[in-house]
């Protein structure tokens, strides 16, 4: 299979990236792992009639902590070196467990998480991971720098906020303001297959008490949900068997699963029941080692 | 090297767009004049000739068509040939020396780790990387590493007992 023709533009500045995708108009996109946009050029669900590859780009390949904890993941920052890092066990356990279930090992040396979110596939792990985090994406376009909370940031399937000629050029992860602990479960048919249902679990606590949740679910929709009543309902207050069950409960409940050949909605919705259970009862387990 | 497209009729030759790449391959320095939009797995089988690389899914699943690009496996079905530009790539035709079979080829022979043969180029590139990075891997690791390489005919366990034996070999000859 082949792409339709393009133009194809390697720049080696953000600058002159920007430049040609204000003149490319709304037929250019941006390309950086290509793990996902290639192969729907391949199907012809994508056919840009300009390509601007941003491998090139000097400095885009980090992924780095601030004092306070903030974390920045550069556009080149691939799949891999977040599986990788040294950075992320003991400070991002959701982030640490996602790594290394996106796609599979070979994908992963090319597929980049800024990538995953722009492509804002209903089933990509990372936007699940981001926004149980609190996280945002930073795009660079003509007139500066915005910083989008991904909850504003993805429209709808396959579709984010980005004008056409911005740039997503890093994600930023808020630091904790407490200890964090969470993880990420995927239920998948093989490794590389999209989840048939994956749960993002993020919490931060002061002393006995839950200071800030996030929850948020792959695959259970036309878009990645983020449940919040679920979230709240363990705030301000311990971890117990009750608020677990209850957050789970609300979890289940905004779930809107589809049977498909992964599954019934009926399976798919117990499985975000336990895998919420699952990733709260070992939310100790996780809490951050710094702390 | 010539490469020769399709001409759907609604464009002038010179419309075409076409790039000039400089890359390496299995070592030999190469220049090559590629469409946009030619695939790294169609530039190495149909412009280089090295018809080893295998194009299995064509849809970013199986990994039959894994090579190196700097080292790391790459499913040269799902990266532009333009993007190897600068770049470094190896397949499966770079493993052997003219007199000797690399250790991993070794393996697959001693360990029947093969049955039609369509997945292993992809295999031991993949398993290339990984024992470079780590020359005494567990069968976890091993398993872990070619998880995103299919296989429809061996079940992996000779697969993974031919990288097993391809390690091994390697720490001795490294030992030795």
């Amino acid at each position: 299979m082949y792409p339709s023709r393009f133009r194809y533009e390697a720049p080696r500045s953000l600058a002159e990236a920007i430049t040609l995708l204000r003149d490319g108009g709304d037929y250019a996109k941006v390309l950086a792992g290509g793990q996902s946009l290639v192969p729907l050029m391949k199907l012809r669900f994508a056919s840009p009639e300009l390509i601007v590859d941003i491998n090139n780009l000097p400095g885009l390949d980090y992924h780095r902590a601030d004092p306070d904890g903030t974390l920045h993941i550069g556009a080149l920052c691939r799949h891999a070196d977040l599986e990788h890092s040294a950075l992320l066990p003991g400070t991002q356990p959701t982030m640490a467990a996602a790594a290394p279930l996106i796609a599979d090992p070979i994908v992963r040396n090319r597929g980049t998480l800024v990538g995953s979110l722009c492509h804002a596939d209903p089933q990509g792990d990372w936007a699940s991971v981001v926004l149980a985090l609190g996280g945002s994406v930073v795009a660079a376009g003509p007139g500066g720098r915005r910083s989008i909370p991904l909850a504003d940031f993805v429209t709808g399937p396959f579709q984010n906020v980005l004008e056409p000629d911005e740039i997503a050029v890093e994600a930023v992860i808020p630091a904790a303001k407490g200890v964090r602990s969470g993880g990420y479960l995927k239920l998948e048919r093989r490794v590389g297959d999209f989840a048939t249902v994956g749960v993002a679990v993020a919490v931060e606590s002061s002393g006995e008490n839950v200071t800030r949740a996030g929850i948020a679910l792959t695959g259970v929709g036309g878009s990645t949900i983020g449940a919040s009543a679920a979230a709240d309902a363990l705030v301000g207050r311990p971890l117990t068997a009750e608020s677990i069950g209850q957050a789970a409960d609300l979890a289940a409940q905004v779930a809107r699963p589809r049977t498909d050949h992964r599954g019934s909605a009926e399976y798919k919705r117990h499985m975000v029941h336990t895998f919420v259970v699952r990733l709260l009862s070992r939310a100790d387990e996780t809490a951050e080692r710094a702390a | 090297m010539t490469i020769v497209y399709e001409d759907r009729g609604d464009e002038a030759a010179s419309e075409v767009p076409v790039r000039r790449i400089k890359f390496t391959i299995n070592g030999q320095k190469k220049i090559a004049e590629v469409e946009t939009r030619l695939l790294l797995s169609h530039l190495i089988r149909r412009g280089l000739g090295l018809t080893g690389t295998h194009m299995g899914c064509d849809t970013t699943n199986c990994g039959a068509c894994t090579v190196l690009v700097d080292g790391r496996p790459v499913k040269s079905c799902t990266m532009l040939a333009v993007q190897a530009d600068g770049h470094e790539i190896s397949t499966v035709e770079g493993l052997a020396t003219a007199s000797e079979l690399h250790p991993l080829q070794e393996g697959f022979k001693e360990e029947h780790g093969l049955q039609c043969g369509f997945c292993t180029p992809g295999m031991m590139m993949t398993a290339k990387a990984l024992l470079d990075a780590n020359p005494d891997p567990s069968e976890d690791d091993v398993r872990w590493a070619l998880s995103g390489n299919l296989c429809r005919c061996t079940g992996y366990q000779n697969i993974v007992k031919s990288v097993l034996w391809a390690a091994g070999k390697l720490r001795s000859q490294s030992a030795g």
